[in-house]
């Protein structure tokens, strides 16, 4: 654990991006996690990413659950409103918070006790309904806040740090949400920010329901021999499918890549993903294809990476409802309210 | 025709099993009966017997229709029960005049149910024995099926319009003009020609065999008058749904329960009439069916937060769900509003019948000290404004805001003022800081109470790019919304929640006072749907000598004008539909009162409390030793 602030003195000298905005603008608070909590380089790595998206950070909306992961809002993006709700239900209030505001980034931060137990339903749900939606959960496999006790993604047959060895199956939050509508799915880990940083700024800059199943090693309940989720199982067995480089509009008539090596997926914003393969030919439009590859990898005991599905032509909780494009929160009293002669017409057709 | 002078002659219907049934005391009655239906539910019979209810509205004599039906979609029994009152009492009155028996199920509990003197109308295509009528009642019997049979082709004709030759023949019976009957037909069935066309032949038919049958019109008949005035006619939930589009409200979650679900029908329905942006076609608003009712309040709290009216309807066990972040509401002070339509608890209780049983449910909602507003409408008109005055309490005080209604109110239509709206009035939003006021200087500490009147100020996300950003959260935190477990910074918070809470009585809708002729030591106290049944009953006490002052609580917090009624009375009968004496338990606990001195009038068997309960109930009490010295040192 952390105690002394940072120094803010650099804060002149740092470059700023294109919307004026040094790295440091992007952070939060000192966290509180342990010393070498794999949620800080998570927090790390969504400083990275909005940072060089050149997102403006009051833009972004942060909605988190309960939980150390869900902690976490408070260690980046400060110049944002947070909302730290209760356990296992950030996706209804993310919910809620996107259709109020259509125009605002909503960032959930959850964790694997959060969003594979407690809150399954709701994370389910806002998958399947389409919330345009950052979704990122920091998965360790157990709970850290009650000290250890296994998670419903804790692999059967892992060891807790008491030697117990979990007998339950786990649950998938990526087969999961693969299967019930999420457009935009990855997993990555948290000690490999290459690979991490572009999967963020290409879920923000996604319209859908982008979820983020990020391995984040517990260092003091989960990190030891045994355990599936400790660093070194992790990096043991990681397979990534695939490498990620996001180019925004501005950009794209700079970026070079050569046909053939590079798969370019055009999203809503214009902005641009460009896939690089990694071993085998993945292709990551294919969403049954994805299915069956995690399926395919996990029996194999591998831990599958990298961008796994992206549908471009995703649609959001919005274009279902036929929402105005002025956000709901800013029309006035004139658009909401009919007025006395319309209640005159409806009280004569009452009578 | 049979005998038309005398004692009644009717003749029972059907063309093998004619004979006539002679009462000698057959009630006589003019616009102030009660008519019942015993239809089998699923059986379309529901928009009949409505157009019924209207006809009579239509001839200028207030009704107050009742639906009593189970929680099934097919084949059980169902009720609908109109109280025709010249008077305009619109409490149920119980007993039965006039029962329109087509149900073979409960045939023999519903001519049971026939007061004395009183009529039974059935389907007499298939013979009834003369053992299972009873031989003082009349009985009308007109063979509908085997009329529709004969005139009517389509098998679905056939089934669907026996409804509405019944009421044809009603019309009859009771003396309501057939052309009310046929405009509402017309009014009903807009657009739709071949309906309206065989709707209105039944009608006739049904109409004219009464005629040529029976002495028409019966002992009780409904005669021309003008005592509806300018009324409405509508159900309350219809009425709380129109209320959320005149609050504001753009976004509603909600997970489908009776009886709430028409609140959010009406709500959808509405908007597409008024909120439809006429340019693009698109919404002004987003109304998400969630998957349970903790996702209905988190998008409620979610869309609060950033700044938008939200609201969820719902009834009993929706609540017991939602309690968490109803907690959360009330601590991180975020705007909800919640439409609690109540019906008979604990558990699953009685889905379809009503009750006034969620009153501590919501008042103290969550664990942890909590107090939450509650609004207790009356009638669908008070369900309509006090729905939109839900949003402004909401916002203006930052915190949960229930509109505690029922199933009475919210599903049967029911006459009432008509809705009106100040064109100059603006929705309250509280105290938000702008882009402006933040830019000016104007900052403070999210939970600060900078105002002394316990309400701080909030920002919506997204106002300003470097000021006013906090971090929203259930844990306890200090005056700047940071993460503080000081107990100094606990206490500040909780004492600020308690004078928000103290401002919030002079905000709610008052009390209403109706004084008895003469001066009095005793009160009542009532709210919300027990409201008609209480007016009728004020009148019948008032008529044996009794008098009572009533006043007709609108909401929780209490104002100091309760606490004063209470105060000037010797006792005060507290009136309610639970079983455990719930606003009693709040006025206890809230107002320090002397239990003694309030007495207990409860009724929960899930019918819709009766001017006569009310009546006996009070009339007994006060002949109880406890309170028989004061009526007596009254009288």
């Amino acid at each position: 654990m952390t105690y002394i602030a940072k120094p803010r003195l650099l804060a002149d000298v740092q470059p700023k991006n294109a919307a004026g905005f040094t790295r440091r603008d992007y952070e939060g608070r000192v966290s509180t996690l342990c010393a070498g909590c794999g949620h800080d380089s998570i927090s790390a790595a969504i400083v990275q990413a909005c940072y060089e998206l050149d997102i403006q950070p009051h833009q972004v909306a942060k909605m988190s659950g309960i939980g150390c992961s869900s902690k976490t809002p408070d260690y980046f993006l400060g110049a944002s409103h947070g909302f730290n709700s209760v356990h296992g239900r950030m996706p209804s209030v993310a919910t809620g918070a996107a259709l109020a505001n259509r125009d605002l980034t909503y960032l959930g931060v959850s964790g694997d006790g959060d969003s594979a137990s407690i809150g399954i339903g709701q994370f389910a749900h806002a998958m399947r309904r389409g919330v345009n939606l950052t979704y990122i959960v920091e998965n360790n496999g157990v709970y850290g806040l009650t000290k250890g006790q296994f998670s419903a993604t804790a692999d059967k047959g892992s060891k807790s740090k008491k030697g117990l060895l979990n007998p339950d199956s786990p649950i998938d939050l990526v087969a999961l949400a693969l299967q019930i509508g999420a457009s935009y799915v990855a997993r990555s880990f948290s000690g490999d920010k290459d690979q991490l940083v572009p999967l963020i700024k290409g879920a923000l800059r996604h319209k859908g329901p982008a979820f983020i199943d990020v391995l984040s090693p517990c260092v003091t309940f989960n990190n030891h021999a045994g355990s599936t989720k400790s660093y070194d199982y992790v990096r043991e067995h990681n397979e990534a499918v695939n490498k990620v480089e996001v180019v925004l509009p501005r950009n794209a008539i700079e970026a070079h890549y050569e046909p053939g090596t590079l798969r370019r997926v055009v999203q809503h914003d214009g902005s641009m993903l460009l896939l690089r393969k990694l071993g085998e030919d993945y292709d990551p439009s294919d969403r049954i294809g994805a299915m069956n590859h995690l399926h395919e990898r996990a029996a194999l005991g591998e831990i599958v990476t990298g961008l796994l599905y992206v549908d471009e032509s995703a649609e959001d909780l919005h274009r279902h409802l036929n929402t105005v494009e002025t956000p709901l929160n800013q029309l006035g009293d004139a658009e909401l309210c009919p007025g006395s002669a319309a209640l005159e017409a409806l009280n004569a057709s009452l009578r | 025709m049979a005998g038309a002078a005398g004692p009644r002659c009717l003749r029972h219907g059907g063309s093998l099993k004619d004979m006539d049934t002679m009462i000698a005391s057959a009630l006589s009655a003019t616009n102030d009966f009660v008519v019942k239906f015993a239809n089998v539910n699923g059986s379309g019979s529901a928009s009949a017997n409505e157009m019924f209810a209207r006809s009579i509205i239509r001839m200028g004599v207030p009704v107050s229709p009742r639906n009593i039906f189970p929680s099934n979609i097919q084949g059980m029994p169902t009720w609908y029960e109109v109280r025709v009152s010249e008077k305009g009492w619109l409490g149920r009155r119980g007993g039965c005049d006039l029962m329109v028996a087509l149900n073979p199920q409960t045939w023999g509990a519903d001519v049971a149910e026939i007061e004395p003197g009183g009529y039974l109308f059935y389907d007499s295509t298939k013979f009834v024995p003369q053992e299972r009528l009873r031989d003082d009642i009349n009985v009308i019997g007109i063979p509908l099926t085997a009329i529709c049979a004969r005139e009517f082709k389509d098998p679905n004709q056939r089934r669907l319009f026996k409804n509405i030759m019944y009421v044809g023949a009603l019309a009859a019976l009771l003396d309501i003009e057939l052309a009310v009957v046929e405009a509402l037909i017309a009014q009903q069935y807009r657009g739709k020609d071949k309906l309206i066309d065989g709707n209105r032949e039944a009608a006739r038919i049904g109409h004219a065999y009464a005629r040529e049958h029976f002495a028409c019109p019966l002992g009780i008949r409904v005669v021309r008058s003008d005592a509806v005035g300018d009324k409405i006619f509508i159900d309350g939930n219809s009425a709380a749904g129109l209320g959320a589009v005149y609050g504001g409200a753009t976004v509603a979650a909600w997970y489908p329960i009776t009886p709430s679900t028409s609140v959010i029908e009406a709500f959808t329905s509405y908007c597409r009439k008024y909120r439809t942006d006429p340019d693009s076609g698109a919404a002004r608003y987003a109304i998400v069916q969630a998957e349970d009712e903790l996702a209905s309040i988190g998008m409620v709290l979610g869309a609060s937060w950033n700044g938008a009216r939200a609201f969820t309807a719902t009834s009993g066990p929706g609540i017991s769900l939602m309690q968490e972040f109803l907690g959360l509401s009330y601590f991180a002070e975020i705007p909800s509003v919640v439409v609690d339509v109540q019906r008979g608890g604990p558990s699953t209780g009685m889905p379809t019948r009503t009750q006034q049983s969620d009153l501590l449910l919501c008042a103290y909602a969550s664990h942890g000290d909590t107090r939450h507003v509650l609004l207790f409408p009356e009638d669908p008109q008070e369900c309509f404004t006090m729905t939109a005055q839900a949003f402004d309490l909401a916002e203006r005080l930052q915190t949960p805001v229930f509109l505690m209604t029922d199933l009475d109110i919210g599903m049967n239509e029911r006459l009432c003022a008509p809705f009106a709206w100040d064109d100059g009035r603006r929705h309250d939003r509280g105290k938000v800081l702008t882009a402006e006021d933040l830019e000016a200087g104007k900052l403070f500490g999210r939970y600060e109470d900078v105002d002394g009147d316990g309400i701080p100020w909030r920002t919506i996300p997204g106002t300003h790019p470097e000021k006013g950003a906090f971090f929203t959260r259930g844990t306890t935190r200090n005056a700047q919304a940071r993460y503080s477990e000081a107990a100094s910074d606990y206490v500040y918070n909780m004492e600020r929640l308690r004078q928000k809470f103290e401002t919030a009585k002079g905000l709610v809708p008052a009390p209403v006072l109706t004084a008895a002729a003469t001066p009095t030591r005793f009160g009542v106290i009532h709210y919300g749907s027990t409201s008609p049944a209480m007016a009728e009953a004020l009148e019948l006490l008032a008529a044996q000598g009794i008098a009572v002052d009533a006043l007709r609580v609108r909401a929780f917090p209490f104002s100091a004008d309760v606490e004063r009624f209470v105060e000037a009375h010797d006792f005060v009968f507290v009136v309610e539909q639970n079983e455990s004496a719930q606003l009693r338990t709040l006025l206890v606990n809230e107002c320090e009162f002397d239990p003694k001195k309030l007495v207990k009038v409860l009724h929960y068997d899930g019918t819709p409390i009766t001017a006569g309960f009310i009546v006996s109930a009070i009339a007994e009490a006060m002949n109880t030793p406890r309170l028989k010295p004061l009526a007596e040192m009254k009288g």
